[in-house]
């Protein structure tokens, strides 16, 4: 990290290449004497300039939701590949995306990052590592140098206005997490990668190394594999507790099945436990067949000549064994692929209070939270054979007086009739 | 139906008649926001639903306290006092004798306004059923105080709603069969009539027993 890509205003300082690494050198455009030629770099459209240093250097400033946002809305090698609640849209969101980023123009508060993500001494709050988050809650009103913040660090555990049934919603959230309910769906601006199969990659696809989707994204990359993308999604809910535990390379997996590659810790017993929404990135990814984990494969060439990169010499054996012992970690020389996923806490792209998920999203036989089974919710859960058994009895309840009272008016007719 | 002339005494009180219809609306709107809150339906929304039903609930809960405390300042709960006695003759009237359109075995009175199986039937409602109901509707609604009220460790959300359920049920089925029973009068609205009124019409010159007689205040 250097300085100037948190820092700067211009919005120049751009690193070369693929947005890491230094800036572009100056090279002099020998036709325009004093400008830029610019630099090349290929399998990108865009040549990349040397920044204009001192403006950059005098625009220094907090950063903005541009700084953050130049590795963050594109982590993971293009924009809301990552991050289904990050993405270039969130640079200047309109109120409906986010209240918080959101606009003035359009009603919002016009947060940027580091009105969360408060620093002391370049040490930012709010990461989610190993660190409970719960157990360290603590008010930004208190202590402005909390390591973890929550929805909870500015609005409190009480944010709904008292009486009445507001009562009943903010009884929730001792269990459920602020953003379950306010972040209804993620990826609302543009769609975000869901699914990502490596195994697919080194192929051509219709005869072409780049395919693009309906939505101008691309679904097939000879580089990356096969690709897709998904927008207004839907969240997953698991109980957090703040923390997510990691497979590494070193640790053991289960190829039978689907290998969750981070996993979000916490259970219903634990009451600094919250359900939270997550997207959940699903992948076919390569491993090592024998040693049963997961490979790290050496896909950017460190130099031109460089064909051991997988992007370049498209050899997934040569690229794992390069790769892992870059890492210092064995290989058996057999590779596979495996399914896996990948969970990431949902908690921007908080969606404005009339859009909230009413009761019934979770409270109804078809509720989102029908993998949350510790609980028993109503409108959700039912008792089969007692809902049978009595639904039985009231139908035989309703035929035995319909029953009764035809008889009694056929034998008060015969009667008459005498 | 009997050709005995009918007589009009005066059977129910206005708090009675107060306390019986009221109740009977709550009772109506409590099983359908309870029904849909089970998610039986879906009508009102959840959260519309899960609001009148506290509040009809709760309402209940203050006109039960007066029912209570009325029945026992009138000495009226001896009308719920159960007996066997001409128990299975009603049993077979309602099975039987009804369609041979022969005159009902107990006669309502003053001092006897239920018959055998009214009484076994509305003390189970009212010392029972009722009771249960208000209890786990209570406790399900204050699931969020049980930590601080020392309940947490030993109630369970699933097993209060379980109970809930099967009771709610229970006077779901009481309703169909007490609505229908309504209209086995001497006419069809005859006996609906007098809920409203007070007057129930009744045939003349029937002795009330001494064993259906309660005990008269002096």
């Amino acid at each position: 990290m250097d300085c100037l890509v948190c820092h700067e205003q211009t919005g120049t300082y751009r690193k070369f290449p693929s947005g890491a690494g230094y800036p572009a050198p100056y090279v002099e455009d020998p036709a325009n004497p004093g400008t830029q030629k610019g630099v090349p770099f290929p399998g990108e459209s865009k040549s990349y300039f040397a920044p204009d240093w001192s403006r950059v250097a005098q625009s220094v400033a907090r950063p903005s939701r541009m700084n953050c946002g130049t590795c963050h809305f594109y982590g993971g090698g293009g924009d809301a590949v990552k991050h289904g609640d990050l993405d270039s849209t969130m640079g200047r969101p309109p109120k409906t995306l986010d209240v918080h980023m959101g606009t003035r123009e359009s009603g919002g508060q016009d947060f940027t990052c580091v009105r969360c993500h408060t620093t002391h001494s370049h040490h930012i709050a709010g990461r989610i590592y190993e660190t409970p988050a719960a157990a360290e809650r603590k008010s930004l009103l208190q202590d402005d140098l909390g390591d973890k913040i929550l929805c909870e660090s500015c609005h409190g555990t009480e944010p709904h206005q008292s009486g009445g049934m507001s009562d009943k919603i903010n009884d929730h959230t001792d269990t459920v997490s602020c953003q379950a309910c306010h972040i209804p769906e993620f990826a609302r601006a543009q769609s975000t990668k869901m699914w990502w199969d490596w195994s697919k990659a080194g192929q051509l696809m219709d005869g072409k190394e780049v395919v693009m989707g309906p939505d101008g994204k691309s679904v097939f990359d000879r580089k990356k594999g096969e690709f897709r993308w998904e927008k207004n999604v839907v969240p997953e809910y698991y109980w957090f507790d703040g923390t997510l535990d990691h497979v590494t390379v070193a640790d053991p997996i289960d190829p039978t099945a689907e290998v969750w590659l981070n996993r979000p810790q916490g259970s219903a017993d634990d009451p600094n436990s919250r359900i939270m929404p997550f997207k959940v990135h699903r992948a076919m990814a390569p491993y090592d067949k024998v040693n049963k984990v997961m490979v790290i494969p050496h896909l950017f060439p460190f130099n031109k000549d460089d064909d051991t990169a997988y992007w370049k010499g498209y050899d997934w054996n040569r690229a794992i064994e390069v790769g892992m012992e870059k890492a210092g970690q064995p290989y058996s020389g057999e590779y596979g692929f495996v399914e896996t996923t990948y969970v990431f806490p949902t908690t921007h792209m908080v969606a404005p209070k009339n859009e909230a998920l009413p009761c019934e999203a979770c409270h109804s036989r078809q509720s989102r939270l029908a993998g949350i089974t510790e609980v028993y919710m109503p409108g959700r859960d039912t008792f089969a054979m007692v809902d049978a058994a009595g639904w039985v009895g009231v139908t035989g309840a309703m035929v035995a007086v319909i029953i009764h009272g035809l008889m009694r008016f056929v034998s008060g007719l015969r009667r008459k009739e005498e | 139906m009997t050709h005995q002339p009918l007589v009009k005494i005066y059977l129910y009180s206005k708090f009675e008649r107060f306390w019986h219809w009221v109740q009977s609306a709550l009772i109506i709107l409590l099983l359908v926001t309870g029904f849909e809150v089970h998610g039986s339906f879906a009508w009102l929304g959840f959260m519309a639903a899960v609001d009148l039903h506290n509040t009809i609930g709760l309402t209940w809960l203050i006109l039960f306290v007066f029912i209570v405390f009325w029945l026992f300042v009138t000495g009226e709960y001896k009308q719920y006092i159960p007996t066997t006695r001409k128990l299975l003759e009603v049993v077979r009237y309602y099975a039987s004798g009804i369609f041979r359109g022969e005159p009902h075995p107990v006669r309502k009175s003053r001092v006897a306004k239920h018959n055998p199986m009214q009484r076994l039937t509305y003390l189970g409602l009212t010392a029972v059923l009722l009771p249960v109901q208000m209890a786990t509707g209570l406790l399900y609604w204050s699931y969020n105080d049980w930590p601080a009220w020392g309940l947490d460790g030993f109630l369970s959300l699933k097993v209060l709603a379980l109970v809930h359920l099967i009771g709610g049920f229970a006077i779901l089925i009481f309703l169909i069969v007490h609505v229908y029973m309504t209209t086995t009068g001497h006419t069809v609205t005859a006996h609906i009539a007098a809920m409203f009124s007070g007057w129930e019409e009744v045939p003349e010159g029937e002795e009330v027993e001494d064993w259906e007689r309660m005990s008269e205040r002096r």
